[in-house]
């Protein structure tokens, strides 16, 4: 990956506060090159984040950019996607922002099926806050709220997905870069509600080293495109409902 | 609202819940569209978060809270005043806010229109606290022409390359000085309790040594008080916050005493009795879940 130069014109209020060995830069990375093979309009692109460590690409990314309340970046991007249907809309979330205090928010944005892409960075743990469980941590899991292990069972992103109605989902993770970043292009490219879900390592709560998080990665299972469905989207409906009133009173006039 | 918007090119979305409207009413804003939301007292809690983020980040929105009866389920759906303070403070943080109170279907219509006006202008949440009663209201009406409110703000979409945040912030990135934050936080203050045009009340009898100061339905009340006795004068307050200390402090000059009805433990009483309680007497009239009827009034007028 020879662009660094071209990547590094989508990046703006340097230096960043991610640890060193953080997954999300990776995942960052494989946005903007996705993004830059999309042949998007950047004037039309708006990223919209919650809390978190992923919650900072909002100050990073240079395009119009949304940093919203914990959990809410969903709803946000809703409302701008109905205000201003011409925009690309992404949603960059953590897993606890998206599936904890956010869970509602994700299963109804999937359920109408709106033109968004979100793009999930799970590493399994709230790493801003000091290494307390998440929705998506392993059952058996010891983290800082649960010191004697973990005794919940963790979301399937993907598979919730999908079964909430979402129309495009995958899953990655940053060891597969360029799997990603074809993924996150594809999500973008797609007409209704797309999940990307990428699989980030937080070496500092989960003290394990990044390199050795990249191997463990190699392993994961499934990993590809899990759902790719042609659906009459959200806002087109609403918009065509529009033009079928506007018509009516103008026949009522005439 | 889901009949008419459509109809004019507008839009309106059920979302899941009151956190993801208030949520979704920023973002349209965001996006370059005058927007709004409206619940009622449990709605209106959950929205509380993000009330305090359309301040911090000057986002303009309007949100429609009709009292009910609280805390909880409370009886549903009894009338209720019960959330003045929550209005004025429900969300976190030190913040400035504006809320206006309608009395009857016109103010409803132009105070509405006011909040958009004021939230475009000030780039900032506007509560419109109407009550179960006043919501509930069936009445013939002339509605006058109100102007058509612009944005007032770089929107998104345009190439601007603009960045929103909760975090306190200059000009979009975050700030984690004491002193920019203080500056930060005086100004969002200032733009509010110092502009001309956000106070608005109406003062009937203004010389009369008994006057009641209402807002919301009790207006109607004090209204037909007005009729039924003699030296009695109103003060309405339209807007509730910024409190309308100024004119209020006026009228208690030639008042011995000032009456405040509302429909709740007694909230608003304290703020007039912070502002003119060493002018004059101030007896709080409350009732709780049920409209104040004139004679309640009248009896406090007559026994003194």
């Amino acid at each position: 990956m020879g662009d660094i130069k071209e990547v590094k014109e989508y990046l703006t209020n340097l230096p960043h506060t991610w640890c060193a060995g953080c997954g999300n830069g990776i995942v960052l990375g494989a946005f903007i090159r996705a993004f830059r093979e999309s042949g998007i309009d950047e004037d039309k692109l708006v990223v919209v984040s919650g809390i978190g460590c992923s919650g900072r690409v909002t100050q990073y990314l240079n395009f119009d950019a949304i940093h919203t309340t914990h959990g809410r970046a969903l709803a946000f991007a809703t409302g701008i996607k109905l205000a201003n249907p011409e925009l690309k809309v992404v949603v960059m979330m953590g897993d606890g922002d998206a599936l904890a205090i956010g869970g509602n928010h994700f299963i109804h944005a999937a359920r109408r099926n709106i033109d968004l892409t979100a793009i999930i960075f799970n590493n399994s743990v709230y790493g801003m806050t000091g290494g307390q469980l998440s929705p998506t941590s392993p059952i058996n899991t010891k983290t800082t709220t649960t010191p004697y292990g973990n005794f919940e069972n963790p979301f399937n992103i993907a598979e919730l997905a999908i079964a909430a109605g979402a129309t495009y989902v995958a899953r990655w993770t940053t060891y597969h870069a360029k799997q990603l970043k074809k993924s996150i292009k594809e999500a973008l490219l797609h007409k209704g509600f797309s999940v990307v879900e990428a699989i980030a390592g937080c070496p500092t709560q989960q003290k394990v080293k990044p390199a050795e998080i990249l191997r463990f990665q190699k392993s994961i299972k499934p990993l590809g495109v899990f759902k790719r469905e042609e659906k009459e989207e959200y806002v087109e409906k609403y918009l065509k409902l529009v033009k079928s009133l506007e018509s009516n009173l103008e026949t009522e006039k005439l | 609202m889901a009949k008419e918007m459509p109809k004019i090119g507008g839009v309106f979305v059920q979302m899941e819940d009151e956190i993801a409207s208030i949520s979704a009413t920023i973002g349209a804003s965001m996006a370059g569209k005058i927007s709004m939301t409206a619940t009622s007292g449990p709605g209106f809690s959950l929205m509380q978060e993000n009330i305090g983020y359309a301040i911090m980040a000057e986002i303009p929105v309007v949100i429609v809270n009709v009292m009910r009866v609280g805390p909880s389920t409370g009886i549903p759906t009894a009338p209720s005043q019960g959330d003045v303070m929550q209005a004025k403070y429900g969300s976190h943080g030190d913040y400035p806010i504006i809320v206006l109170c309608p009395s009857d279907v016109v103010d409803s219509y132009l105070l509405t229109a006011k909040a958009f006006y004021l939230a475009e202008k000030y780039r900032t949440s506007v509560i419109v606290l109407s009550d179960e009663i006043v919501g509930h209201m069936r009445e013939g009406v002339d509605l006058p022409e109100v102007e058509e409110v612009k944005k007032n703000m770089p929107v998104i979409g345009k190439g601007k390359k603009i960045h929103y945040t909760g975090l306190a912030n200059e000009k979009g990135f975050a700030i984690y000085e004491p002193e920019k934050y203080e500056k930060l936080i005086k100004r969002l203050y200032d733009k509010i309790e110092n502009a001309k045009d956000v106070v608005s009340y109406k003062v009937e009898n203004p010389d009369a040594k008994t006057i009641i100061f209402a807002y919301g339905s009790p207006y109607r009340t004090a209204k037909a008080v007005l009729k039924l006795a003699k030296n009695v004068g109103v003060f309405k307050a339209e807007t509730l916050f910024p409190f309308p200390e100024k004119a209020l402090r006026k009228v208690a000059k030639n008042a011995e005493r000032i009456i405040v009805p509302e429909m709740n433990v007694g909230k608003i009483v304290k703020e007039v009795e912070r502002v003119v309680g060493d002018s004059c007497e101030v007896v709080s009239v409350t009732k709780l879940a049920q409209l104040i009827d004139p004679y309640t009034i009248l009896r406090v007028i007559e026994n003194g």
